[in-house]
């Protein structure tokens, strides 16, 4: 039987979680608080999973950058690839907080969305 | 002269927190003064998760938290002054501003609620040898520059400290393509939360380097290196162990000091350690009327716990200006083993109807450890705690009938004692 230890990221909490796994099949689970916390611990040994936030190019408003997230956690191995596909993109103000800007992005499922507001540019 | 009920100084979290409470609790006129050009702080540039657990039940960044509650000044028509700057406060709360409309104006407030935040300890406050070239930032203005302006400081980075802020922008400059070759932390263990050394070191294999310092900075007109060594158990360097590490930039995630210039003009009490205002159960500094939340009073590790404490400096505002002030502070509230200070520093228990929560921080790492409270011989509470440490805050409730049992002269002292 293999033990694989982790620390729970959900909560600033930071709970030691631990895993005994066999043949790829979770035995047991132990040293979570909430159930978020099970959640994590699960798809931390099977497929790891993280939100990720950036910020693409944004032109005409009032800062140069759009700060974005994926709607969800995405798979981690996927972080970087999703950053290149990120670094393509420019938008035109205005946006609003929680437009979608790339649907199910590199066949994740999973949408990127704005996390501001950007407004236009005052012109004085 | 301006009047207004309430007179909130910054637009942070701490500030938007206490403007919605307040009007929300029937107190409509308030005004938000906020030195910048939007309201948000701090958090318009935290654009990671992590947000709002507590305070939503979902996990938010920073734009998206402060975006809540600016939606809701809005929805109510509180009174915003942007890019406007206080410049003094008095005892008797007459405030005194400026901006490039108005000029200099003056407004009498019926209360004041300080929410000025903090700002970064700089190269200065830690003193480190050697030249002093471009590419020494602090993680703050780091994070500005990437997550606001559009521009990398860099390439090749070192990072001294493990504050958040620190682990935070290791990986945000590692995304954008920069090379975080260490994160460098005096102490044997990070300030920083367990989380972002999970999920912004060792996702990327950034090794932290515990008990280590930057002993010297290289580079005439850049950044070319800095040496690094071990230090012992007084902190001091070790020099035989030290390497040399070439980099273009130092980003300094060394600590953060709430912003009290104003409040120190006002006469206002400062608690050397906190760094922030001294206050009683009620946030109220030992200037009546006056009250302090968020990170001018302490340093908070998240910001839903900010929102609460502002939340209640809002209450007790509206308590002050409809009751006229409150019991004198007759118990002191100590930091005692263990601990390095305690929030409020003192109370009187009659101002309140259940409970007081007291926030502290551990001096050091404890393992199954007992948090007491104690006044003189007597234990008014013992509590088996898993895990404490200098990086995350602890809080305490104690009710009313157990602070009853405190004795005036001796006060009350929390403490660690080892398990």
């Amino acid at each position: 039987m293999e033990v694989k230890e982790i620390t729970c990221i959900v909560c600033p909490l930071g709970c030691r979680i631990k895993v005994e796994m066999e043949g790829g099949e979770i035995k047991s689970i132990k040293g979570y608080s909430c159930p978020k916390g099970l959640e994590y611990a699960k798809n931390e040994v099977t497929m790891p999973k993280r939100m990720v936030t950036t910020s693409v190019r944004a032109k005409g408003g009032h800062l140069p950058l759009l700060s974005v997230r994926t709607k969800e956690p995405v798979p981690k191995e996927k972080i970087h690839e999703i950053m290149l596909e990120l670094a393509k993109i420019e938008v035109k103000a205005p946006v609003k907080i929680g437009d979608v800007i790339v649907k199910n992005i590199l066949g994740t499922g999973v949408d990127v969305i704005t996390t501001r507001n950007l407004y236009k540019k005052e012109v004085s | 002269m301006l009047n207004y009920d309430i007179v909130i100084i910054g637009g942070g979290p701490a500030g938007l927190g206490a403007a919605v409470e307040a009007y929300e609790k029937g107190v409509k006129n308030i005004v938000i003064i906020e030195r910048d050009k939007y309201l948000g702080g701090i958090l318009e540039q935290c654009i990671h998760n992590g947000f709002g657990l507590q305070e939503f039940k979902e996990e938010l960044t920073g734009p998206e938290y402060a975006q809540r509650f600016i939606d809701k000044v809005e929805e109510y028509d509180i009174n915003v002054m942007l890019e406007t700057m206080v410049l003094e406060i008095t005892p008797d709360r007459i405030v005194k501003a400026v901006n490039s409309k108005e000029g200099v104006f003056t407004i009498k407030a019926g209360a004041i609620i300080l929410a000025m935040g903090c700002r970064e300890r700089p190269r200065g406050a830690i003193m480190i040898p050697g030249t002093r070239p471009a590419g020494i930032l602090t993680a703050g203005t780091a994070q500005r520059y990437v997550n606001m302006e559009g521009y990398l400081p860099g390439k090749e980075i070192v990072i001294l400290g493990s504050g958040d802020v620190g682990l935070i922008m290791a990986r945000r400059l590692t995304l954008e393509g920069a090379k975080v070759k260490a994160v460098v932390e005096i102490m044997p263990y990070s300030s920083g939360l367990t989380r972002n050394i999970v999920q912004c070191l060792e996702d990327f294999d950034i090794p932290l380097l515990l008990s280590h310092t930057v002993v010297e900075i290289h580079g005439k007109d850049r950044v070319e290196g800095v040496t690094i060594a071990k230090v012992d158990e007084n902190r001091e360097p070790i020099m035989e162990t030290a390497q040399y590490i070439s980099c273009d930039t130092l980003i300094l995630s060394v600590g953060l000091i709430p912003e009290n210039e104003l409040s120190k003009q006002a006469g206002i009490e400062l608690d050397p350690v906190t760094g922030g205002p001294v206050v009683n159960e009620m946030l109220e500094t030992s200037v009546p009327g006056i009250f302090a939340c968020g990170n001018v009073l302490q340093v908070h590790d998240l910001v839903d716990n900010v929102t609460a404490e502002a939340r209640m400096a809002a209450n007790s505002a509206i308590r002050f200006i409809r009751e006229g002030g409150f019991k004198k502070s007759n118990i002191s509230v100590k930091a005692g083993k263990g601990i390095r200070y305690v929030v409020p520093q003192r109370i009187n228990v009659d101002n309140i109807d259940k409970r007081i929560k007291f926030r502290m921080r551990p001096t050091d790492v404890y393992n199954n450890a007992i948090l007491a409270v104690k006044s003189g011989d007597r234990y008014l509470l013992r509590q088996k705690r898993i895990r404490l440490t200098p990086g995350e805050m602890i809080d305490v409730n104690l009710s009313k009938e157990i602070l009853k049992n405190a004795d005036e002269k001796e006060g009350i002292v929390f403490l660690v004692e080892e398990g």
